[in-house]
């Protein structure tokens, strides 16, 4: 029975119709799936040398070990965001002469297999190999490997049972920063108190048995949950909520534009999705702390003019890539209603428009480290609104990929295509290739000055263009309705 | 049982003043497989009427197609004189609902319809007017139930479409299967719905369905379509059920 399920599970995924037709797209995500499992392999080889060269007087092991809990935690806190236990499938299986047990063990058995766990095996396999080769007692080395391996299935199963709920994950999210916090400030040992727990796993090949016993625990948790929970109405159904309506009567200011504007505001907040991008749009003001104090990068300026597309056209590159796609689920609806594109259009840049001058005044503190900073981002800025935001509609015409906005935004590349990698040409390497050379043959001035021309004089053409791309989506629109219906790509 | 209204109406024949859809030399191909060809047919104004056939025999190519969601292969539909797939002078008097890609899931039954009316051009006390003659068909439970339109019942989406696309007066509207999902008493319902709207509104109204007998009540003229060609053009009589269960039950 199980080499049935195995073999279900084989066929869902080499028949889904992704698969063919996206498959440039899954070897970029397998090859950066590799990439970083050997980095990760890398690290898990290179850690002995690094603890022992980090901290000389004491063995790389130990050290671990008061790091563990951590590795742990964070571990728990990543599966939780990405992880998701895959009950949704078992649906066709109910009905059919299966026992329960038998689909309850092969959901929690295959996600034994989840990729989620070669994280751990591939950090310490290299680092037990180490260890071997150093002199380290061999049992001892490979009963720990086992233990840590025991416990990341722990791990593994724990994330299915505090999945449910948003405030376990608070709970350990909170957890994990006062412990971190208490070691830091010198408060309480947290790394000596755990320290002497986990290096028993390496001192005391028995201990082996409290993993074993815990992993027992959990899969006999997780086991009865989902036994109870094999019906219909309660695990396999997603939930509702009663809702908000929002009248939004602020929004009539923009005229003809209102009703368009009010159903990509609703489109924004109300899919996970989306609202996704909002987040992420934000966090990323926060990316030029990563450049802007490195002393590197203070006289790069095309690393500079490149902070400064990226970051004032976050939004527009994460939201405005996707136009039309995110409509994709009711686009027949809206070609046979009357529709005039180019208000539909209108409205997406008027939103766009909006996260630039929002992501610019956030922007502004980074002047900081110096005036350059705030001219570049200025001028960025401005290319943003006049330049960028016309080319990103124009590549958007392309787009023929289904987009379904209720799931996360995580990893999602539903609606990717070759468009999306064609549109960074444009929009992020013109751009900066231009500013750094007009710097680079010119000077600092001039290139400033000429990106922000530039940006003025697409603000000029805007209407002109915006004509020319609503011809351009109307043209497309047989393309995009056959593409946007299929599912599952 | 249910047809006697209808037969007691096919006496007072109807008399249409002009033509509201014309179909010239239709086709569509996918490669090398026709799945629509249509020669002619004329839909006059303020009539009712129905599509039946199997699966695959083309319904729902020739809804969009009129709706110019695809684009036909040779010839051409005219909706009030106007070419669908070269001018979209169509869409403000034509209205429909043929699936729940129809639907965005995300909004409220009444935020939907709202939105739709903005775009049919009428302000939110029309549409609430219009939505308050609905409240049997809508039986209590679509509006002010604080749910997006994706966590309905298939049933009730339905509704909502079905209702959506009597919004801003229409003088054409289009439904591809609107009995299917329906309980019996909203199927009984909506088919007086439909047949006043052709009767006292003058509006034509298309409406396609596997079930023979809904049809049969609810339309003045059945086509009957297989493998893409129209094989039947029947004016409904009481006749017509027996006639088309032989077509296609033989």
């Amino acid at each position: 029975m199980f080499k049935r399920f195995i073999d279900l599970q084989w066929k869902s995924f080499f028949r889904s119709s992704s698969l063919g037709k996206s498959l440039g797209i899954k070897i970029f995500m397998g090859f950066m799936m590799v990439y970083l499992l050997v980095s990760l392999g890398g690290l898990g080889g290179a850690l002995y040398f690094i603890l022992r060269k980090l901290v000389p007087d004491e063995s790389p092991m130990w050290v671990l070990s008061q790091y563990l809990i951590f590795w742990l935690l964070a571990e728990l806190l990543f599966r939780f965001f990405m992880q998701k236990l895959p009950v949704m499938d078992v649906k066709p299986l109910l009905i059919n002469n299966i026992k329960k047990s038998k689909i309850v063990n092969y959901v929690l058995g295959r996600s034994m297999f989840s990729g989620y766990n070669l994280l751990s095996l591939v950090l310490f396999f290299p680092f037990a190999i180490v260890l071997t080769f150093q002199g380290y007692a061999a049992l001892n080395v490979w009963v720990w490997f086992l233990a840590i391996m025991l416990l990341v299935l722990c791990i593994n199963y724990i994330n299915f049972i505090i999945n449910k709920s948003d405030r376990a994950f608070t709970i350990i999210a909170a957890i994990t920063i006062v412990l971190f916090a208490l070691d830091y400030f010198g408060i309480l040992g947290v790394k000596a108190i755990f320290a002497p727990i986990f290096h028993a796993l390496y001192a005391y090949p028995i201990t082996i048995l409290a993993p074993l016993g815990l992993l027992l625990l959990v899969y006999a948790i997780n086991y009865k949950y989902l036994e109870k929970a094999l019906y219909l109405d309660y695990a396999l159904k997603s939930k509702s909520k009663s809702v908000e309506t929002a009248d939004m009567a602020w929004t009539k200011r923009f005229g003809t534009l209102a009703p368009f504007l009010q159903l990509d505001l609703k489109l924004i907040w109300r899919n996970k999705r989306t609202k996704a991008q909002v987040w992420i749009s934000l966090l990323f003001v926060f990316y030029g702390l990563i450049f802007y104090t490195q002393e590197i990068y203070a006289n790069m300026v095309f690393m500079h003019a490149f902070l400064g597309i990226f970051m004032t056209g976050i939004f527009l590159s994460n939201f405005g890539q996707f136009i039309p796609a995110w409509d994709s689920a009711y686009y027949g609806m809206m070609m046979s209603q009357n529709i005039p594109l180019r208000q539909y259009l209108e409205s997406k840049v008027l939103l766009i428009t909006v996260s630039v001058v929002v992501m610019f005044f956030l922007t502004i503190p980074y002047v900081y480290f110096g005036w350059n900073v705030l001219a570049v981002n200025t001028a960025c800025a401005v290319y943003n609104l006049g330049v960028n935001i016309p080319v990103i509609l124009y590549f958007g015409s392309f787009n023929k990929k289904r987009i379904e906005l209720d799931q996360s935004a995580f990893g999602n590349m539903q609606g990717t295509s070759a468009t999306q990698f064609l549109i960074m040409v444009p929009v992020l390497i013109v751009p900066i290739v231009l500013f750094g050379l007009l710097d680079f043959l010119i000077g600092f001035e001039v290139a400033v000055a000429v990106t922000i021309i530039l940006g003025i004089i697409g603000l000029a053409f805007r209407s002109k263009m915006m004509d020319k791309i609503a011809q351009q989506y109307a043209k497309r629109k047989y393309g995009m309705l056959a593409g946007f219906k299929e599912k599952n790509n | 049982m249910a047809c006697l209204p209808d037969s007691k109406k096919k006496t007072t024949k109807k008399t249409y003043s002009y033509n509201m859809i014309s179909i010239t030399n239709l086709s569509k191909a996918y490669g090398a497989q026709t799945v629509l060809k249509i020669a002619s047919l004329e839909i006059p104004k303020g009539q009712s009427f129905g599509l039946v056939g199997n699966n695959g025999a083309g319904k729902t190519t020739l809804f969009s197609l009129l709706l110019d969601l695809i684009q036909p292969s040779s010839g051409h539909i005219t909706n009030n004189e106007v070419q669908v797939n070269t001018s979209e002078d169509w869409k403000p008097f034509t209205s429909a609902f043929i699936d729940e890609s129809f639907l965005i899931g995300y909004l409220t039954p009444e935020e939907y319809f709202h939105f739709i009316g903005e775009l049919r051009g009428r302000n939110k006390a029309d549409v609430t007017a219009l939505l308050s003659q609905f409240e049997d068909f809508f039986h209590g439970e679509i509006l002010g139930q604080r749910k997006y339109l994706r966590d309905l019942s298939k049933g009730n989406q339905k509704k909502v479409g079905i209702v959506a696309s009597f919004i801003g007066n229409p003088e054409v509207v289009i439904l591809d299967e609107p009995f299917a999902n329906l309980d019996p008493t909203t199927q009984i319902r909506l088919k007086g719905i439909i047949k006043e709207l052709a009767q006292k509104e003058g509006v034509t109204v298309l409406v396609s369905s596997h079930d023979l007998m809904h049809v049969t009540d609810v339309c003045e003229r059945i086509v009957v379509l297989n493998k893409g060609e129209v094989v039947k053009d029947i004016e409904t009589s009481e006749a017509t059920l027996k006639e088309l269960e032989t077509f296609f039950g033989g």
